[in-house]
């Protein structure tokens, strides 16, 4: 009983480490992206640029539900001029078009919970079906 | 007795500190600030009639519903103590000639008058002088400037930053001819006074100019001059060409002195202040080394990479010391595209002028604006540099359009 017991700890245990650990490593990927592909508009600190790059820190729409829309704005790029949380930016983004579905998860993931934000990572399972939903 | 010093000491600190903190700013030598307004808006540029009431053009219309600020200063200790405004198109541009006050949106240009006392007499009835310029998001803010004959000058600027056939957008290459510049990337030319004109009343005035913001008719030359804002990403779209250290440096923002028909050579080339040529744009087959634009202009100034010139004024009163007569003040509204490297910026430049002509290196006259911990982060930075106006007692006003500060800079002798 006891080993059992310990057994199932440490599976708990081992289950979780790992959890972090891959969280870790998508971040890290997600980071990576970011600095190649979104940093030079949205800034190291995600606070983009006041009326020119929208911010992706403390922005309602990038930790929120809709992650049909995230993703397809990543791959078409964006520049619409709707107001985002009560702003609107000029610039045109860039679309990533050649981006993989396990790049955008790890991406999604990084914004979604880098600089004050904190929402769900983003499974390579959910852009498939965020793609879907066209 | 000891506390007596000690209270006295401290009021000559509390004096000492008020005066030298000149509203945040850094200054040169002999020269002090004060917080003229805060909080209006988001202050684009700014003008003052000759009583010393400043109007500030807002790029969205404020809490109070306002887009243009009218400021009045009437007990004269620095600080605007009566503050109304009308309005309610965002927009950047505002002029003021005599009794008359020229404010742009980001499509038209309208007119209003102003009575005895400066106040507005037309508020919601403009006479619309130009209408229906492009307004594609990008560099759409429309800034003007007139000449002494009431030609008024616009920056329509090209909604695009290198004329990809696919803006922004790695592998897209550079249309050729640029079909942009026929309308927009270049300064247009209208009357002053006649109702209702646009591209068919006007003329493309000189062209090549990506995105102009700060214009100023400089009377010692008697000719328009304009800072323009260069070309972004080398380094996100060119990666094998340009390191980001590079991008970071490249291109320069420019200073040009511009004549009826000039071309500063946007899209097909940029300006290199370290090779001091033109440079080949890689949209249009450059490699960095490869030189174009023979029949375009050279800088008369060449300027720090994407520190965004918002505002050009030359200098015409006697307050600051003689050194700055006729001078350029140019406001860096601070960068964005040096990232990942540190932003620079957040200041207002001084370029000595003589006869006409630049004559001297370039310095800073006021640092700061940022904020007292620097970072320089475009949305962190406290404040960010966009107007410029003298007052009549020959005062530099600077606008900020991120919090809505205006600071007063004066010299006392
Ligand atoms: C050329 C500059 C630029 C680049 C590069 C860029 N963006 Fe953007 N991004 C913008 C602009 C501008 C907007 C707002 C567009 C609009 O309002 O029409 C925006 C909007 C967004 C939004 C929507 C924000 C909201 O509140 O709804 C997201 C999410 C986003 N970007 C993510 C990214 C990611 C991830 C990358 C890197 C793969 C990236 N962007 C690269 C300029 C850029």
């Amino acid at each position: 009983m006891q080993t059992m017991q310990f057994k199932i700890v440490s599976l708990i245990m081992f289950a979780l480490f790992y959890c972090v650990q891959a969280d870790a490593q998508n971040m890290q990927k997600g980071k990576k992206i970011y600095e190649t592909r979104c940093l030079a508009c949205h800034q190291a600190d995600g606070g983009g640029v006041p009326n020119m790059n929208a911010p992706l820190d403390a922005a309602s729409n990038v930790v929120g539900k809709d992650i049909a829309r995230l993703v397809r704005i990543i791959r078409y790029g964006y520049n619409e001029r709707i107001a985002l949380d009560g702003f609107y930016y000029s610039n045109a983004m860039t679309a990533s078009p050649d981006l993989k579905d396990n790049e955008l998860a790890d991406l999604l993931t990084y914004i979604r919970n880098s600089w004050s934000n904190k929402a769900s990572a983003i499974t390579v399972a959910q852009v498939q079906a965020a793609k879907k939903k066209k | 007795m000891y506390k007596l010093s000690n209270f006295l000491l401290a009021c000559l600190f509390a004096l000492s500190v008020n005066a030298q903190d000149n509203a945040g700013l850094k200054l040169p030598t002999g020269f002090s600030a004060t917080l003229f307004a805060d909080q209006i808006g988001t202050a684009r540029h700014i003008a003052i009639n000759d009583k010393g009431v400043l109007f500030a053009k807002l790029n969205n219309a404020n809490k109070a519903g306002q887009s243009i600020v009218r400021m009045e200063d009437a007990n004269g200790d620095g600080i605007a103590e009566k503050i109304t405004g009308w309005g309610k198109y965002g927009g950047t541009g505002i002029y003021v000639k005599g009794n008359q006050l020229y404010a742009s949106s980001d499509d038209a240009v309208y007119l209003y008058q102003l009575d005895a006392n400066g106040e507005v007499t037309n508020p919601t009835s403009p006479k619309t002088i130009i209408q229906n310029l492009h307004s594609r998001r990008q560099h759409a803010s429309k800034s003007i400037t007139l000449d002494p004959k009431g030609n008024i000058y616009v920056n329509i600027g090209a909604y695009s930053n290198a004329c990809q056939e696919k803006d922004r957008s790695v592998g897209s290459k550079g249309m050729m001819p640029c079909p942009i510049l026929d309308s927009a990337g270049g300064i247009w030319k209208f009357d002053g006074t006649k109702e209702n004109q646009s591209y068919a009343e006007g003329k493309r005035y000189a062209t090549g100019l990506r995105n102009v913001i700060g214009l100023d008719w400089n009377n010692t030359t008697n000719s328009l001059f304009v800072t323009q804002h260069g070309r972004d990403q080398l380094n996100t779209f060119y990666p094998t060409m340009y390191t980001d250290a590079q991008n970071a440096d490249l291109p320069a923002e420019t200073m040009y002195e511009m004549k009826e028909g000039d071309d500063a050579g946007w899209p097909y080339v940029y300006y290199d202040p370290f090779q001091k040529k033109k440079i080949l744009s890689p949209e249009y087959g450059g490699d960095g080394k490869l030189e174009g634009g023979k029949n375009a202009l050279d800088p008369l100034v060449a300027f720090p990479a994407h520190m965004a010139p918002m505002a050009l004024l030359f200098y015409k009163g006697n307050q600051f010391p003689a050194k700055y007569k006729e001078g350029a003040f140019i406001a860096f509204h601070g960068s964005w595209n040096r990232a990942p490297l540190p932003q620079e910026g957040y200041f207002v430049a001084f370029v000595p002028f003589k006869n006409g002509k630049p004559a001297g290196e370039w310095e800073i006259f006021a640092n700061g604006f940022a904020g007292a911990d620097n970072n320089k982060s475009p949305r962190g930075a406290k404040a960010r540099p966009c107007g410029l106006a003298e007052g009549p007692d020959g005062s530099l006003y600077v606008s900020d359009d991120s919090k809505g500060a205006i600071f007063k800079i004066s010299f006392k002798k």
